[in-house]
């Protein structure tokens, strides 16, 4: 039912005008890259964080605060560099199960990041906090790794 | 023996051909250089922002270099590890690709900017570590790493691409002179 819409989605300029390019699929691969480290950056001082790890002498509410422009920004351009591949194999990722792991693992970690998180990191960690929120670091830590490892594994398949 | 050689002995050893025709561990070993990166250049951004007054302010710096240093440095040796594997498992296409070339240039400026910064701005960390806006040459470091490590990215991920590859000819002089392509010369 799906393949179709995603035949559709091939079909469209964009995805065409990317595959018909040797060099823009790299390009556009590389940016997504690019942002990936800085999300990476991003993600990892606030989990770290809320582990109890790195930074721990200064407030959690702080650093998730200074941390939050970046965090949005690179996912921004992830989003804005993924489509487009996307877009340029749907029906490669309609077939690839690694894809479908990481757009399930993606909707969690995206829900999860703005709701659950975004909560524990807007109180102190104080004792009967600090547990929660090692686990609140701890989930946000595994559904971004399962999105950016089973992201690879696409290319692979 | 040439590096050329020394390549080619090594593409010849038993190791590398069982990693290169691997089913799993040549994509196993080439995911956790990619996943490391969220690592090791992840919190090198978050340095470099800080030496450039963008990202966590009211944060010594020294506090970064102390507690998240020690963390970029173990990410560091993974990427290490694994960019060691990835070469040994396609050591003479690897060594002839313009993109690793370009790479472990910038790997080298990037080196040497880490030696100017520690033996320069930072042996004075204690008068500005407080400081939103840093001494020009942390800034300059900060900069400096941000464009290095972007650069070393995208040329990584290039050589997974066969553009410039020396087996397909005719490239352009330059590109066979900075590969180091071996090319029969033109027959009359």
């Amino acid at each position: 039912m799906l393949l179709p819409f995603f035949q559709w989605l091939e079909s469209l300029w964009l995805g065409q005008f990317i595959v018909s390019s040797n060099w823009l699929f790299p390009v556009i691969e590389s940016v997504h890259l690019l942002a990936l480290a800085v999300l990476g950056g991003a993600i990892l001082v606030v989990d770290m964080r809320l582990l109890g790890l790195g930074l721990k002498n200064h407030a959690v509410t702080q650093i998730a605060r200074e941390a939050r422009p970046w965090l949005v920004g690179a996912l921004v351009v992830m989003i804005a560099t993924g489509v487009p591949l996307f877009l340029s194999e749907a029906v490669k990722c309609y077939y690839s199960q690694a894809f479908w792991n990481k757009m399930t693992a993606l909707a969690l970690g995206l829900v999860f990041t703005f709701t659950v998180r975004a909560r524990a990191t807007e109180t102190e960690s104080v004792r009967h906090t600090a547990r929660r929120q090692a686990v609140v670091g701890a989930l946000s830590l595994a559904l971004w790794f399962t999105v950016a490892a089973s992201g690879r594994w696409i290319g692979f398949s | 023996m040439s590096l050329l050689a020394f390549c080619e002995w090594l593409a010849a050893t038993g190791g590398s051909i069982a990693l290169h025709e691997s089913m799993y561990m040549y994509p196993l070993v080439e995911s956790t250089h990619v996943l490391a990166l969220t690592v090791f250049v992840g919190l090198a951004v978050i340095l470099d922002l800080r030496l450039l007054g963008l990202v966590l302010r009211t944060v010594p710096v020294t506090d970064i270099t102390d507690r998240l240093l020690p963390w970029t440095k173990g990410g560091f040796a993974v990427m290490v590890v694994t960019g060691i594997l990835l070469f040994y498992a396609i050591p003479v296409r690897t060594y002839q690709s313009i993109w690793f070339r370009a790479k472990v240039v910038m790997l080298i400026l990037a080196g040497i900017n880490v030696w100017v910064f520690n033996n320069r701005v930072f042996l004075r960390v204690d008068e500005w570590k407080l400081d939103i806006t840093t001494p020009k040459g942390a800034r300059r470091a900060g900069l400096f790493s941000l464009i290095l490590w972007g650069g070393i990215i995208v040329a990584g991920r290039f050589i997974a691409y066969n553009w410039f590859d020396c087996d397909i000819q005719p490239q352009s002089a330059f590109v066979n002179w900075a590969a180091g392509c071996v090319v029969p010369p033109p027959t009359p």
